[in-house]
């Protein structure tokens, strides 16, 4: 084993599709919702597998959340990653992306030294892409996102990421470590290895650190270290529409539409 | 409790606007923030100010008075030619910490959303990502930010009340761009920084952009799901015809048959088109998202069930790789006998 150490940033996600809002209370009604791995996860997880396969590294996997969190972790033990951790402790609850951040930077100093910090796009609950950026700051280093591809040249100990912005791409290069977050749906997360999967489920040993355990600051996680707060929620309206169903074989449709769209045009 | 570097009792009344810049012209988001903030600063009797970072921009500058600036910060220096997140957010932390401007807002652009995640943290402020709209309360100089969340589904609004700046970014196309009034007056000022290459830690080794699309400003948008099995090409066609653009629902934006720039949706872009056509699309929120601000829209399906159906103007149940073909002809038929 080389000591190339990669922490790969995961979180469990409502499925968006069941999501309500209750109209009365205002709030999420999340309590008959199914949770999964946010989807974008998956490929930071399947791109540090792939530098595992390449150069042998560690894979660690980082969450913050409530405990309910750990059998999702197993999955990603179960597709290769060597260890996974959980940030878990009341106090973090209800943490913005500043306190979100802060947390998982201290889960990663605890983690010693990583070469490089892999997370995803962005969560599907609501924040957007922020994470990483965040954390980048917090640790003093450059971070690449957006990446589609990485190369790692071991040596210079940099880090190359092939980065999508409007029109086109760019070629950036950093020196390690560093964090990058992957382009959604940019790989195809391999599946659980059933030979490792026995092992994944029931011997490996997930950690689970509290406040202390990061030496974290109270004032820092959870509510007291998020600026942020949420004064209310609506369900989204999508406008109505007609809904007119045009009648008729083919080439009366077309003609009707024609003459529908005209004066919108 | 975690405190922002500077806070509500230091802050100044004004909105800043980041105006991100690419090869020397100002992005279109940065001018609709620009409208925006007018607005809001209007209403509120704050100031609006620009803050422009380049290498040769300083007539953009000008521009930016134009379109509604009162002031304009320019900051001009060589490393500053090409965005690179480290030389870019420490000009900028430098700019605020001079400024204290109460609101700051930026494109939720990939440039915009990279600095301005690591300002908040810098600065140790709350930052609302991607807003889809913005609200200003003069009395007491809050900034509500709405947000879409799971999908594109939930609608939450986001305050910061202790820390400042307030940091949003916009997501492009939801605000409409104002004109540009020569007459408008305002005042540029050239700012003084410290940069130097030691602070820069990222390397650009290649940028290739091409052209580009935005869909947002199409008059119509001809969409393409999973059902219409890449046939892209038939509805390049088409939307040539009735001078559109093609967008795309997120599967055959995977499966490699369109650029991803194309795609349309919560994750991909959200347009206002006088007309929408969605070929082959089920209707999944997180598509309809994007053409939630189409005059018309039409749907064409085979699946009389599909869900597409409910978020439609005109509904056509047929297929798709038939029913283009026989529009397209219908419109090239009726296009040659007008010009006989
Ligand atoms: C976090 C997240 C973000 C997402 N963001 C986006 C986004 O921004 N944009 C987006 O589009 N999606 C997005 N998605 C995916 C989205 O949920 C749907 O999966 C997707 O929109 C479905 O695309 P589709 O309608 O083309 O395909 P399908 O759902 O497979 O629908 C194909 C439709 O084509 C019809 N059809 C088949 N053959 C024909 C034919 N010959 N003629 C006519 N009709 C035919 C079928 O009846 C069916 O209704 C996102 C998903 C997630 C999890
Ligand atoms: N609670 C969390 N635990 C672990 N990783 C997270 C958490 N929240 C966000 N991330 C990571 O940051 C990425 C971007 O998330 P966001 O900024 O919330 O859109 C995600 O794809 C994850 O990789």
């Amino acid at each position: 084993m080389t000591d190339f150490k990669i922490v790969v940033c995961m979180k469990v996600v409502p499925k968006p599709e069941e999501i309500r809002v209750d109209p009365e209370t205002r709030r999420l009604e999340r309590s008959q919702v199914r949770s999964e791995f946010n989807p974008p996860d998956m490929n930071a997880l399947e791109m540090a597998l792939r530098l595992k396969d390449l150069y042998n590294a560690r894979v660690i996997i980082l969450s913050m959340g409530p405990a309910f969190f750990e059998p999702y972790l197993r999955i990603g033990l179960a597709m290769g990653a060597d260890e996974a951790f959980l940030l878990s402790d009341r106090r973090f609850a209800g943490a913005d992306t500043l306190a979100t951040t802060y947390t998982l930077a201290k889960g990663i100093e605890k983690l010693g030294h990583p070469d490089l910090i892999i997370c995803g796009e962005e969560s599907s609950d609501g924040a957007t892409g922020q994470v990483p950026p965040g954390l980048a700051e917090w640790l003093g280093i450059p971070q690449i996102t957006l990446v589609t591809d990485i190369e790692m040249d071991l040596e210079q100990r940099v880090v190359r990421g092939r980065r999508e912005v409007r029109g086109g791409h760019e070629m950036l290069e950093v020196p390690t470590p560093a964090v990058i977050s992957v382009k959604t749906a940019s790989n195809e997360p391999r599946f659980m290895d059933y030979e490792i999967k026995d092992k994944a489920f029931k011997q490996t040993k997930i950690g689970v650190w509290s406040c202390e355990d990061i030496e974290a600051d109270e004032g820092y996680i959870g509510v007291p270290g998020s600026p942020t707060i949420v004064t209310g929620f609506e369900q989204a309206t999508i406008r109505e529409r007609k809904r007119e169903f045009l009648p008729g074989a083919r080439d009366e449709v077309v003609r009707r539409l024609l003459e529908s769209i005209q004066d919108y045009l | 409790m975690v405190a922002s570097l500077y806070g509500v009792e230091d802050e100044q009344k004004a909105i800043w606007v980041f105006l991100e810049q690419m090869e020397g012209e100002v992005e279109r988001v940065s001018l609709e923030i620009l409208s925006k903030g007018r607005q809001l600063a209007d209403e509120a009797g704050w100031s609006l100010v620009g803050l422009l970072l380049g290498h040769q921009v300083s007539d953009q500058a000008e521009r930016m008075v134009a379109y509604g600036a009162d002031e304009v910060w320019l900051a001009v220096h060589p490393l500053l030619e090409y965005f690179t997140v480290d030389a870019y957010a420490h000009v900028v932390e430098q700019a605020m910490l001079k400024g204290r401007p109460s609101v700051f807002l930026c494109g939720a652009t990939p440039n915009g959303r990279d600095l301005a995640g690591r300002l908040a943290v810098r600065l140790r402020t709350g930052l609302n990502a991607d807003c889809t709209d913005l609200r200003l309360n003069p009395e007491n100089g809050m900034l509500t930010s709405e947000v879409t969340g799971f999908g594109g589904g939930v609608l939450a609004l986001l305050e910061s009340p202790h820390h400042r700046p307030q940091m949003s970014t916009v997501r492009p196309g939801v605000f409409p761009m104002g004109e540009e009034d020569p007459n408008r007056e305002g005042h540029v000022h050239e700012m003084e920084f410290e940069l130097a290459e030691g602070m820069i830690h990222t390397k650009l080794i290649q940028r290739v952009v091409g052209e580009g699309v935005d869909l947002t400003q199409t008059p119509v948008l001809v969409c393409g799901g999973r059902g219409i099995e890449g046939k892209f090409d038939m509805l390049q066609e088409f939307a040539h015809l009735m001078n559109g653009e093609v967008g795309a629902t997120r599967p055959p934006v995977d499966e490699g048959h369109i650029e991803r720039e194309r795609q349309v949706g919560q994750t991909g872009v959200v347009c206002r088109p006088k007309v929408a056509f969605a070929c082959g699309i089920s209707g999944a929120f997180h598509f309809v998202v994007g053409i939630q601000d189409a005059d018309i829209v039409v749907a064409i399906n085979s699946d009389p069930n599909a869900p597409i159906f409910e978020y439609t103007d005109f509904c056509i149940v047929d297929d798709a790789l038939q029913f283009v073909p026989a529009l397209i002809e219908a419109i090239q038929m009726d296009r040659a006998t007008a010009n006989d």
